[in-house]
């Protein structure tokens, strides 16, 4: 989901940028006013954490593997300010080290992975957590928030591209979101094992009040106010233009689709499309709503199962291996 | 692991590698919005950016192959995204367009990151009063992305060396313990480090 140089224009670089650069001094501020100088080498730590374990290879069918994105992870062990400080160094890195993810495309890069995908996966983490009130509340909330976290950071990543006019919307979305509602019950399950070990080899860690959010100096309302209004900016921006015109794009694109078709080739983006729509319904909206609410329902229940399984065999078996040397 | 395992062609010596890192960096910069914000770039625009490139390359002493490699690695992506713009009126010229300037913008970035030590961009980010905890903790994690890459390694091998006959369903569970475990040995070094830090007088 790193986006390269060269597909986002102008317009949507500095708009990216600029949410980013709100976020990001928003969330250093806030850190500024609680931070002690012993969280900075935890937070750059954390960072190197993250680095590395995006690194490790989760092997899916055949040859392919999948890895860990991490915000909700970070968001969950470490507080969702810290976590967007901690993904924008990471994401920072890998653009400067590796060329992964563009340099001017940095900003749009933050947004989606760094600040949408902490954002939103953390408020779903919390919300879950609240609702259901036990241990395991945590772990659905953590799976599920990890799942949201990947498809809302997809999301976005379609609609700058859209916006861009790289991609067209109705083809950009059910291609890049359906493949990352699956990538995302990846995330959820690593997001769930991780923090089931973590808990195991330290429980204290599974009682205590996340990320530190009822600190003094933190103003809740206020983080709320301004991170909320920052992915609704950025979803209005990105992608409620494109949203509210849907079928419109289609027809323009089966026209498209209709008058090249032997440059195109049908495998690559037919089958996501096909697996998305629920069949018999008219209107490819309501289609792709029912299937996005579907599919998010299904996610729950199995963050829900997967979740009760990991408590339960924690808690039998007790301690787990201890963090040897 | 050696430290610098992967950008390990930022510390040799070449005319390329011994100009300023804030100098390089403004090219680059320069060179990739060149090639990025114009819609409809000229082919002559393009095709200079190119040539200047490949000397530029010539010029850093940094094995071609190197750049093959890392292009390889990162262009599949690309032409996936890029196909998608084939479902568009006029398709094919954007899809051509979108490949040729990422490429380009990708070589442009490889080249920066292997001919420009990492602490001399930081030292480049501080220059233009980038907030300077958040240079501390990219310098913080250049230092350390080597150590736990390395720990990883060893934990991975010692986990080898003790399971038999792993069971492929079991793997998910081994790397997230793994990865868990990375978590917590991070955080416990971070203690360690600040302990080390103060003691030398930091903040």
């Amino acid at each position: 989901m790193h986006i390269p140089d060269g597909f986002l224009d102008a317009k949507t670089l500095v708009a990216a940028s600029a949410l980013s650069v709100v976020g990001l001094g928003r969330a250093l501020w806030v850190l500024r006013t609680r931070m002690s100088s012993r969280k900075v080498p935890l937070m750059g730590l954390a960072a190197a954490f993250l680095f590395v374990a995006q690194m490790i290879n989760f092997p899916v069918v055949g040859g392919t593997s999948g890895h860990l994105l991490g915000a909700v992870l970070a968001a969950v062990l470490l507080g969702p300010s810290e976590a967007i400080l901690v993904m924008s160094v990471v994401l920072i890195a890998q653009a400067f080290l590796f060329a992964d993810g563009g340099v001017l495309a940095l900003g749009a890069n933050v947004f989606n992975m760094g600040i949408a995908a902490v954002l939103g996966g953390y408020f779903f983490y919390r919300l879950v957590a609240a609702a259901v009130r036990t241990d395991y509340g945590k772990l659905v909330g953590a799976a599920f928030g990890a799942w949201a976290s990947t498809v809302l950071a997809s999301i976005c990543c379609t609609g700058e591209l859209a916006w861009s006019g790289t991609v067209a919307w109705s083809v950009g979305f059910p291609a890049m979101t359906g493949i990352h509602m699956l990538i995302g019950v990846g995330e959820a399950m690593i997001t769930a094992l991780v923090l089931t070990a973590v808990y195991r080899a330290r429980p204290y860690l599974m009682s205590a009040k996340d990320g530190g959010a009822a600190e003094p100096g933190a103003r809740p309302f206020a983080g709320v106010l301004i991170y909320g209004g920052l992915i609704t900016l950025g979803l209005v921006l990105f992608v409620l233009p494109f949203a509210s015109k849907w079928p419109d794009g289609l027809e323009k694109v089966a026209a498209a689709v209709g008058f090249d078709a032997k440059a195109v080739s049908a495998p690559l983006v037919s089958s996501p499309l096909a697996e998305y729509r629920v069949p018999g319904i008219g209107s490819l909206s309501a289609a792709t709503a029912l299937a996005g609410i579907g599919g998010a329902v299904l996610v729950f229940t199995v963050s829900f199962v997967l979740a009760k399984a990991l408590h339960r065999k924690s808690g039998a078996e007790g301690r787990g291996p201890g963090s040897g040397t | 692991m050696r430290h610098d395992y992967w950008d390990r062609y930022s510390r040799i010596d070449s005319p390329v590698h011994r100009r300023p890192a804030a100098l390089k960096a403004a090219a680059a910069l320069g060179l990739i919005l060149v090639t990025v914000v114009p819609p409809h770039p000229p082919v002559f625009l393009l095709a200079s950016v190119a040539v200047l490139l490949l000397i530029l390359i010539a010029a850093s002493r940094i094995p071609p192959v190197f750049f093959l490699e890392r292009l390889l690695f990162f262009e599949p992506f690309i032409l996936t995204v890029a196909a998608l713009a084939l479902f568009q009126p006029a398709g094919f010229p954007k899809f051509v367009t979108l490949v040729v300037k990422s490429t380009l913008s990708l070589i442009t970035v490889i080249l920066l990151a292997n001919a420009t030590p990492f602490h001399e961009v930081l030292r480049v980010l501080r220059g233009i009063h980038v907030p300077s905890v958040f240079v501390t903790l990219l310098a913080l994690m250049y230092r350390y992305i080597f150590v736990l890459a390395d720990e990883t390694q060893r934990m991975r091998r010692a986990r080898q060396s003790r399971t038999f006959g792993r069971r492929r369903e079991r793997t998910w569970i081994l790397l997230s313990r793994i990865v868990g475990q990375l978590f917590l040995r991070s955080t416990e070094r971070a203690e360690r480090i600040y302990a080390a830090m103060s003691a030398r007088g930091w903040k």
